[in-house]
């Protein structure tokens, strides 16, 4: 029988300035990023444009299809080989080419389709896959986009303050927009291609990261009632370590999914896996190192006092709370989590 | 055990349930069979196939008011759906999609099309059709010089100031691919006034005169109304004609439309037809019952079409008012052909198509015999997929999905052996109830959608794997084999419904603002956790309840 994890006792939060120094570290680099090379890379659905993707019989020349794209009249497309070598895609997201789809979407794409054609003759190169989007989808969508980012962690706010306690809910939800502002800055530094289906993948991501953080914070809660002598700090402390073990397996089946995804799943799907595998890894550091600090903060600013007070002496509340500003310093084990 | 039994029997119900709405069955349904469609019973899994993963074309169609206003928006996309329904139903797709969203746009989706140009002409195209006579009084040669000034005043000009020349400038029309009548008049050109823009610039150069934009570039046509005009100029004088300034200066009662296709006079010259015709049309297409492709030796592809009674009425007495004048067949504000009038037309008339394929006649026949729509539209989004790309998704789909399968049977397995056999068994049964409610609410299952539920495999054992923990901690703690795994359901039952709840109202806000292959993703996402709640919180614990009864309350459990 393999168990893994059973019965640790380690301070997962006494590291909190290390992991806060890292994450601050790689939002700040995406944040730099975005100031100083403008947004991330939007797909064809929220710029407007026109993407084809083209299968020729034999691998052409690129520099063959770029003079036919720009033969009729779209300038400044992108030109990629997709998968194999016989494949590709055309991507014209230049302003003028969005402009002229906004009197009709189909034009760019029926022209280039009837230039390659010609060129190359219709036995040649086939166009599998055309998306086409005039200027007004495109801003509607990144209206969308956002408004289902606030709204999901509203909605997720105003749950999680319904079955915990404010306190709680408030530390995840800003655990959340943490999630979202590392997946963000990682989508930025690699350069992801930002589409629907990517935007539905950082939801899910956030998702999955309130799980794992509910899931330490259901113990917790459990765990103050159970141990009332225990300050907070060591409270949270013996919860993640409770909890370990299905972390370690729900993350690893998490994980296997998304890796068969990303090596089996194909060219489309890929940032969406990406995206995905980046998520778990944002899963475990945020309930761990965001949402419980966060947690210790927001109690020792706001302390339970009113309705706890018969229950948890204030001592304990004060001593738990300066553990977190002081984490560091205090090297406090907590002898009740080795059992 | 009564308590065991009806578990199982409502476990064993609901496989019966899922694999009877997953059952391969006889549905009817349009097949395209050597290019024509037709109805024939196909067998098949009723789960639906997003376009993604079948391939097929998506359009969002919405009004277009750069040409005219539509004061009502919703009513007018209302009467436009029933039009667009026709004539896909005519074109010969099996299962199209044809839908109003919101107030503004309209969404039609066709399955495995070949075809996508012609797909979106014959979707979007207005078919609006008018007969309108050729103008005889000499209409546009009177307004030319007061267009010329409009154009001019506009900032669209060929060259010149418009101001004080009106009177000595008695601009002609030139006849027929202009003679230069500019070189008297080169004294008037202005220094310093520099055409505006490359087109212009071209046509100066070629025929240097100093006329408007109007007078300098149209030329007469093979009889009275039509006009013949050079290509460089085309673009300026569409803009120009766009300005309300210069559309004002057109006589009332009178109106200027271009020919469909612009004509190659050879030596890689080619030129535009432009007609001045009375504006009222002496009848339109809504009289039209009935419209035919044909193939004329002499006359190439054609349309034939019939009128009712009352259409054929009034279109015998309006030609027979007008004989030996041109009638110009107006389609969409394009002139397709101005015929001359030999002899009252009665029900029956033609509309030749110049140099058109026999296949653009008869789809010009189908949009036709549907009718026009009531209010121009235009495409605002496309989606296409070859069908080939879909199956490739789909394999590629299946595979992922298999492997992800298949490591999470090792894990499970490896990790918690017997437990883990049990967990698995509640897997394959999530799988199957997950897929059984896909199909039971005819979700639509597209690539994201597939992504989804690959995925959902691998968290789906969360609520397993919750259990499992707290199952092991209260043997820890020296329960008993019952009491342990009684506590372990109960204890880990709030962490697994709230991280559940958590997720379905993500799941549920991206189906609110997601769009098509989004909005499978979605749905797959929130019929799993529904599915993994249930079969981790219920089908587990039956399992174990019948491994208590078996083993009679075994001291150990391979967990």
């Amino acid at each position: 029988m393999i168990r893994l994890f059973k019965g640790t006792s380690y301070d997962f939060v006494r590291h909190w300035r290390i992991a806060a120094g890292i994450t601050a570290a790689f939002i700040a680099l995406g944040l730099a990023s975005f100031a100083f090379t403008g947004g991330p890379n939007y797909s064809i659905e929220f710029t407007g444009g026109t993407l084809m993707q083209l299968k020729f019989k034999s691998p052409p020349d690129v520099a063959a299809i770029r003079s036919t794209v720009e033969s009729a009249g779209v300038a400044g497309a992108e030109i990629t080989q997709y998968g194999e070598d016989t494949d590709y895609t055309v991507r014209a997201q230049d302003p003028a080419v969005v402009e002229e789809q906004a009197a009709g979407a189909e034009g760019v794409a029926n022209r280039i389709q009837d230039a390659l054609t010609q060129r190359f003759g219709a036995d040649e190169v086939s166009v599998v896959r055309t998306e086409a989007v005039g200027p007004k989808v495109g801003a509607e969508l990144r209206r969308g986009a956002v408004l289902a980012l606030l709204i999901t962690s509203l909605i997720s706010l105003i749950y999680l303050a319904i079955r915990f306690d404010w306190r709680f809910g408030t530390a995840a939800v800003l655990s959340l927009g943490h999630d979202v502002l590392l997946t963000l800055a990682f989508i930025k530094l690699f350069d992801i291609e930002v589409s629907l289906t990517v935007v539905a993948a950082v939801l899910t991501v956030l998702g999955y990261s309130a799980n794992d953080t509910i899931i330490i914070f259901d113990r917790t809660r459990e765990n103050l009632r159970k141990f009332r002598k225990a300050s907070l700090y060591d409270t949270l402390n013996r919860s993640i370590n409770e909890t370990l073990g299905r972390s370690v397996l729900t993350h690893a089946t998490t994980l296997a999914a998304t890796l068969a995804l990303l090596f089996f799943a194909g060219q489309v799907l890929r940032p969406f896996s990406i995206v995905m595998a980046f998520g778990v890894v944002v899963a475990v550091f945020s309930s761990m190192y965001v949402a419980t600090p966060l947690l210790l903060y927001i109690e020792h600013k706001y302390p339970r006092d009113s309705e706890d007070k018969n229950q948890r002496r204030s001592a304990e509340q004060t001593s738990g709370g300066s553990a977190a500003k002081t984490a560091g310093a205090s090297k406090s084990r907590n002898p009740a989590a080795a059992r | 055990m009564a308590n065991i039994r009806n578990r199982l029997f409502l476990i064993f119900g609901l496989v019966l349930v899922s694999v009877w709405a997953l059952y391969p069955r006889t549905v009817i349904e349009r097949v395209k069979r050597d290019g024509i469609t037709v109805y024939d019973t196909v067998k098949r899994v009723p789960l639906k196939k997003g376009l993604d993963l079948q391939g097929g074309m998506h359009l969002t169609l919405e009004v277009d008011d750069s040409r005219q206003a539509v004061a009502d928006v919703s009513d007018a996309l209302d009467r436009s759906l029933k039009v667009i329904r026709q004539r896909i139903d005519e074109f010969g797709v099996a299962e199209p999609v044809v839908q109003k969203v919101g107030d503004d746009r309209i969404i039609v989706e066709l399955p495995g099309i070949d075809d996508p140009e012609r797909a979106q002409a014959v979707v979007s195209e207005a078919a609006f059709l008018q007969f309108q006579i050729t103008d005889r009084t000499q209409a546009l040669e009177r307004v030319l010089p007061r267009l010329d000034a409009a154009a001019a005043a506009a900032g669209i000009g060929a060259t010149g100031p418009a101001v004080g020349g009106d009177t000595a400038r008695r601009v002609g029309v030139t006849a027929l691919f202009g003679a230069d009548s500019a070189a008297a008049r080169a004294d008037t050109l202005v220094a310093g006034t520099a055409a505006s823009d490359s087109a212009a610039d071209s046509a100066a150069i070629q025929t240097p005169q100093d006329g408007g934009l109007f007078s300098s570039n149209i030329s007469l046509g093979q009889y009275p109304g039509q006009y013949i005009v050079r290509a460089e100029a085309y673009d300026n004088l569409v803009r120009a004609l766009r300005e309300p300034s210069v559309s004002a200066v057109i006589p009332p009662g009178k109106a200027i439309k271009w020919g469909a296709e612009p004509i190659d006079a050879g030596q890689g010259t080619t030129f535009y037809e432009l007609y001045m015709l009375d504006a009222r049309p002496i009848i339109t297409g809504e009289y039209l019952i009935d419209a035919r492709p044909m193939t004329d030796p002499t006359e190439g592809n054609l349309v034939q079409f019939t009128l009712n009674n009352e259409g054929g009425r009034r279109f015998r007495n309006e030609t027979a008012k007008h004989l030996k004048e041109n009638m110009a067949i107006v389609l969409d504000d394009r002139v397709m052909t101005a015929p001359t009038i030999q002899s009252a037309i009665g029900r029956n008339g033609q509309i030749t198509l110049g140099g058109g394929t026999l296949q653009a006649a008869q789809d010009l026949a189908l949009v036709l015999r549907a009718g026009a729509l009531p209010v121009p539209l235009k495409i605002t989004e496309v989606r296409n997929i070859g069908a080939s790309l879909g199956q490739d998704s789909i394999d590629k789909g299946v595979t992922a999905l298999a492997i992800a399968v298949a490591l999470v049977i090792v894990i499970m397995i490896g990790y918690y052996r017997f437990a883990g056999v049990l967990a698995v068994a509640a897997l394959a049964l999530y799988v199957l109830y997950t897929l059984a409610v896909l199909a039971g609410f005819d979700a639509v299952i597209t690539l994201p959608g597939l992504a989804g539920f690959v995925l959902s495999v691998g968290i789906a054992v969360d609520a397993n794997v919750l259990i499992f923990e707290r199952i092991r901690e209260e043997i820890d703690a020296g329960k008993s084999m019952r009491l342990s795994i009684d506590e372990g359901f109960k204890q880990a039952l709030s962490a697994i419904v709230d991280s559940g709840v958590t997720t379905i109202l993500s799941g549920a806000v991206l189906y609110q603002y997601g769009s098509g292959p989004v909005r499978g993703f979605a749905v797959t996402l929130i019929a799993g956790i529904v599915a993994s709640l249930f079969t981790a919180l219920f089908v587990s614990r039956t399992f174990f309840m019948i491994w208590l009864q078996q083993t009679r309350g075994a001291k150990t459990l391979s967990i």
